[in-house]
C-alpha cells in the first residue's frame, strides 16, 4: 500500500477500511492471552478454522485472535460477534458444536454461558456479565476487539486518530499542557505526573532526548502490562510518538523484560506495520516531526524496572540504580533527558489527546484521575485484569467485581503495590483506590498488582516471601539494601519456623528504618513496606509465632502437623493412597494414622479426604495426641456398636 | 558453540558494545549456556572487558555460566502463586529430581528454576516445562507429570 502522508489520507484510508468490512458479518474473537494461551486456545483456534473449512462457512465467518480480554479464570474465551454471545472455557471439542449450532442455527449453547453464582442465571452477553459490568474499561477495553498483529484492526476502531490531531492540529507545547492538565500520574510506581516529567525533560538544555517506555513488569501477580503489550501494541507505540513529538525527541525504547516473548513479537511487529503505513518515520503525517523506536529485552533482574538501573541496562551495562543528584528526565540515559513511562501511563496518551484533559479529569479522585487497571489474583474467585475509576472501594473490586473469596473462606487481607506495597486488612476494605489513598493506609499503588488473601494464608509468611524475593533481587550496590534485607530474612524465615524470640520484631523494626533512611534506590527505600505493614495490621500473628510457636492461619510449615481424628476417619483409603510420602498408615476398616517422622506436610491427605468426613485436620502450637492403640483402630458397624 | 555462530550474532547487532545485552540474550537462547570461549569471543569482537562481561553474565537472571539439562522445569513462586501453595510444588519436585532451583542433576534431564510471575495468576499454582505450561497443580499433579519426561 501507499504511504499515508497526511490526515486527510488517514481518515480516507479509515473509511476505506471500514466501508470494507461488514459489521453484520459473523466475527469470532477468541483470547489468546498468556492464561487462555495456557488453558488451550491455540489448540481450539486450530479446530475453529478446520471447523469452518469443513463445514463451508471459512469466507462466511471471521476468526480473530485478540490479546487478553481479562477474565482470566474463565479461559478460554470465545466472543461471537455482532451478537455478543460469550463463551466461557472452551475446550477443541466444543468448537463443532459452536458452529452448528450457534453460527448456523442461531442457538445458544446453554453451558458454555456464564452463569451468575449469585441468582444462579445464564449469561449471554459479555457486558451483562458482572465481572465486565462493574468496570471501565477506558484503555483495556479494546484488546477484545482487535487482532494485535493488525494494524487496520486498530485503526478500525479510531487508531492513530490521536496521533494525527497532536501533529497537526496541536503544537507540541498544547499537548504537554494537555497532558499536564490532566493530570496523568505515572501507573508503574510511585504516581509522578507525567506532564512534570516531560516538561523536565522539554526544558532540558541537552537537545538530543529520548522517551522510553517501561515494561519490565517485574511485580508478581501484575501483569496488567503484558496484556496491553501483547494484545494493544499500537496503543502503547501511538502514546509514545507522542510524547516524543511533546518534548522534542526524535527516538523511543522499549525496555521489555525478558520472560515476555510475545509481548516483544508484538511490539517489533506493530513498529514494522506503523512504518510501512508512515506513522513513524520520517516527516509522520506531512508534519516534519521524526521519530524511530528500538526494542530491547530485559534479562531478568527486577531492579532493572526503577528507572536508572533501566537506563544503565538499555545502555547494556549491569542494571545497577544511580544516585538521583540529577533526575534521569534531565540526564537520564547516555547523559541526555530521556522521559521514561510505564506501559499503561503511555497508553492512556492517546485517549487523554482525543477526548482531552478536562474530559479525563472528570474520572477519579481529587489526586488521581483516569481509570486504573488492577490485576486481581491470588484467593479470589473471579482472577483477571480489572479497569476501574480511581476512587472505586476496595470492597468493589474483590467482592463486586471479583466474586469474593472461593471456598466459603474468610477475607483477611488483600496485598497491593507489588513487593514495595503493603497488606490491607478487612476493616480497611472502603478505601478508595488512589495514589495518595494507598499510600496512607501503609501501601501502594505500584504497578496495580492486588493479591487476595484468605485466613489461610500467614501474614509472617507473606512478609518473609516479599523480603526473601528483594534480598534475591536486591543489586547489591549500596549495604542497607544488601545487608539489611539479608538480616530481616534470616529473621523472619526463623519466625516462620518456631525459632523466634523475645525482641525480633524490635530488631526487624531497627533494620527496617535503616533500610528506608538510607538505600539508593526506591528498592531498598520502600523494601520493608510488606513487614512494617504487616506488622502494623497484624501483630498478634508475630507474637503467636514467637511466644505460642504458633502460626494462626495454620500454614507455616515447621509450626504445623497434620493429623487425623480417630472419630471422624471412615477408613476409606483416600489419603493413603495418594499420601507422596507413604507417610499413612491403615488398612480397610483400620483408623488411619498419619507417621509424623515420615510426613511432610504437603497438605494432600488435607485436601483430598473426603468433605463429608472431613477427618484430616492441621495443629499448630499443641502437641500431637498419641496415636490409638492397635485393638481400638478398628471401624466397627455402628449397629453393632449399639448391640 | 562455533566461532561463525557467535560472530553471525554479533554482526547483526552490528558489533555493537551498546549492544552487548542483547547479542548475550541471544546467545543464551540459542546454546542454552555461555561457555568461557563465548564470552571471550564477544569480548575481544565489541572490545568489551572481559570483567564487564562476566559482571553482566552474572548479575542478570536470563544468563548460565553451566549447561542446563534436557528439560527446563519452571516453578512460579509469583505472590499469587505463593498464596495458592507455590511451595509445596517446589516441594515436590525437588523430592523427585533430587536437585534445588538452579541446579541440573546428573543425567542433565532436568534443570529446576524459580520464576517470579508467569502472568497467568489465574492457573496458579504454575509450573512450566519446556515452555509447557502445567496450571493449578498439586503436588500429587506436579510428581505425576515430572514421570512424563525422559
Amino acid at each position: 500500500m501507499l504511504q499515508i502522508k497526511t490526515p486527510a489520507q488517514l481518515e480516507e484510508f479509515r473509511e476505506g477500511l471500514l466501508s470494507k468490512r461488514d459489521p453484520n458479518k459473523p466475527c469470532i474473537t477468541l483470547c489468546s492471552g498468556s492464561a487462555c494461551h495456557a488453558s488451550g486456545s491455540t489448540e481450539v483456534a486450530a479446530r475453529l478454522e478446520e471447523e469452518l473449512k469443513t463445514q463451508g462457512l471459512a469466507d462466511q465467518v471471521d476468526i480473530r485472535r485478540t490479546g487478553c480480554h481479562g477474565f482470566c479464570e474463565r479461559g478460554p474465551i470465545i466472543v461471537i460477534h455482532p451478537d455478543e454471545i460469550c463463551y466461557f472455557q472452551v475446550q477443541p471439542d466444543d468448537v463443532a458444536e459452536i458452529i452448528t449450532e450457534t453460527i448456523k442455527g442461531k442457538k445458544i449453547i446453554e453451558r458454555l454461558l456464564y452463569t451468575d453464582p449469585v441468582v444462579n442465571e445464564k449469561i449471554i452477553h459479555e457486558s451483562r456479565i458482572p465481572f465486565y459490568k462493574n468496570q471501565e474499561r477506558l484503555v483495556f477495553g479494546s484488546n477484545g476487539s482487535i487482532d494485535p498483529k493488525s494494524i487496520d484492526d486498530y485503526l478500525a476502531i479510531g487508531g492513530y486518530s490521536a496521533l494525527s490531531k497532536a501533529l497537526t492540529a496541536m503544537t507540541d507545547l498544547e499537548v504537554l499542557g494537555e497532558v499536564k492538565k490532566a493530570n496523568l500520574r505515572g501507573r508503574g510506581g510511585a504516581g509522578f505526573p507525567a506532564g512534570i516529567k516531560w516538561e523536565g525533560s522539554r526544558n532540558a538544555p541537552e537537545p538530543i532526548k529520548y522517551v522510553i517506555v517501561n515494561a519490565d513488569e517485574g511485580d508478581p501477580g501484575a501483569y496488567m502490562d503484558r496484556a496491553l503489550l501483547e494484545g494493544n501494541p499500537h496503543c502503547i507505540l501511538e502514546g509514545l510518538i507522542i510524547g516524543g513529538y511533546a518534548v522534542k525527541a526524535n527516538e523511543g525504547y522499549f525496555y521489555v523484560r525478558q520472560e515476555y516473548p510475545l509481548a516483544v513479537i508484538n511490539i517489533l511487529h506493530a513498529i514494522k506495520e506503523a512504518e510501512r503505513y508512515g506513522l513513524l518515520g520520517e516527516n509522520i503525517l506531512g508534519s516534519g516531526f521524526n521519530f524511530k523506536v528500538h526494542v530491547h529485552q530485559g534479562a531478568g533482574a527486577f531492579v532493572c524496572g526503577e528507572s536508572t538501573a533501566l537506563m544503565t541496562s538499555l545502555e547494556g551495562k549491569a542494571g545497577e540504580p544511580r544516585p538521583k543528584y540529577v533526575r534521569s528526565n534531565v540526564k537520564g540515559l547516555w547523559e541526555r533527558p530521556s522521559v521514561l513511562n510505564n506501559v499503561e501511563t503511555w497508553a492512556n496518551v492517546p485517549m487523554i489527546i482525543n477526548k482531552g484533559a478536562d474530559w479525563f479529569t472528570s474520572i477519579g479522585t481529587e489526586s488521581s484521575k483516569g481509570t486504573k487497571i488492577f490485576s486481581l489474583v491470588g484467593k479470589i474467585t473471579n482472577t483477571g485484569l480489572v479497569e476501574v475509576p480511581m476512587g472505586t472501594t476496595l470492597r468493589e473490586i474483590i467482592f463486586t467485581i471479583g466474586g469474593g473469596i472461593p471456598g466459603g473462606r474468610k477475607f483477611k487481607a488483600v496485598q497491593t503495590g507489588g513487593p514495595s506495597g503493603g497488606c490491607i486488612p478487612e476493616d480497611k476494605l472502603d478505601l478508595q483506590v488512589g495514589f495518595d489513598e494507598l499510600t496512607k493506609a501503609g501501601s501502594m499503588m505500584g504497578s496495580g498488582g492486588m493479591i487476595a488473601m484468605d485466613e489461610d494464608t500467614c501474614m509472617v509468611d507473606v512478609a518473609r516471601y516479599f523480603i526473601a524475593f528483594l534480598t534475591d533481587e536486591s543489586c547489591g550496590k549500596c549495604v542497607p539494601c544488601r545487608e539489611g534485607l539479608r538480616q530481616m530474612h534470616r529473621i523472619l524465615t526463623n519466625i516462620t519456623q518456631g525459632k523466634g524470640k523475645e525482641g525480633d520484631i524490635e530488631l526487624l523494626e531497627e533494620l527496617a528504618e535503616t533500610a528506608v533512611e538510607a538505600s539508593l534506590c526506591a528498592l531498598g527505600k520502600s523494601a520493608p513496606n510488606p513487614f512494617l505493614s504487616t506488622l502494623k495490621y497484624f501483630r498478634e500473628e508475630y507474637e503467636a509465632h514467637i511466644r505460642e510457636k504458633r502460626c494462626p492461619a495454620l500454614s507455616c510449615k515447621e509450626l504445623i502437623n497434620f493429623y487425623i481424628d480417630p472419630e471422624k476417619c471412615r477408613a476409606c483409603g483416600t489419603c493413603r493412597k495418594q499420601c507422596p510420602a507413604s507417610a499413612i498408615n491403615g488398612d480397610k476398616k483400620i483408623i488411619h494414622i498419619i507417621d509424623q517422622d515420615k510426613c511432610t506436610k504437603c497438605g494432600t491427605c488435607f485436601e483430598v479426604c473426603p468433605t463429608k468426613f472431613g477427618a484430616v485436620t492441621k495443629l499448630s502450637g499443641v502437641p500431637v495426641p498419641p496415636p490409638l492403640p492397635e485393638d481400638q483402630r478398628t471401624i466397627k458397624k455402628k449397629s453393632k456398636e449399639n448391640e | 558453540m562455533e566461532i561463525e555462530k557467535i560472530d553471525q550474532i554479533i554482526d547483526k547487532h552490528n558489533g555493537e558494545a551498546s549492544n552487548l545485552l542483547q547479542i548475550m540474550l541471544e546467545l543464551q537462547s540459542s546454546n542454552n549456556w555461555l561457555p568461557k570461549e563465548v564470552l571471550k569471543r564477544v569480548s575481544e569482537r565489541l572490545d568489551v572487558p572481559l570483567t564487564r562481561i562476566q559482571h553482566i553474565a552474572t548479575f542478570y537472571k536470563a544468563f548460565s555460566l553451566v549447561p542446563k539439562g534436557r528439560h527446563k522445569v519452571h516453578i512460579c513462586v509469583g505472590t499469587a502463586c505463593h498464596v495458592r501453595g507455590a511451595s509445596r510444588i517446589l516441594d515436590t519436585v525437588e523430592e523427585a529430581t533430587g536437585i534445588k532451583p538452579g541446579e541440573t542433576d546428573m543425567e542433565m534431564k532436568f534443570s529446576v528454576e524459580t520464576v517470579n510471575c508467569l502472568g497467568c495468576c489465574a492457573l496458579g499454582p504454575v509450573m512450566e516445562i519446556d515452555g509447557k505450561t502445567h496450571g493449578k497443580m498439586s503436588p500429587a499433579q506436579t510428581a505425576s507429570v515430572l514421570k512424563n519426561y525422559e
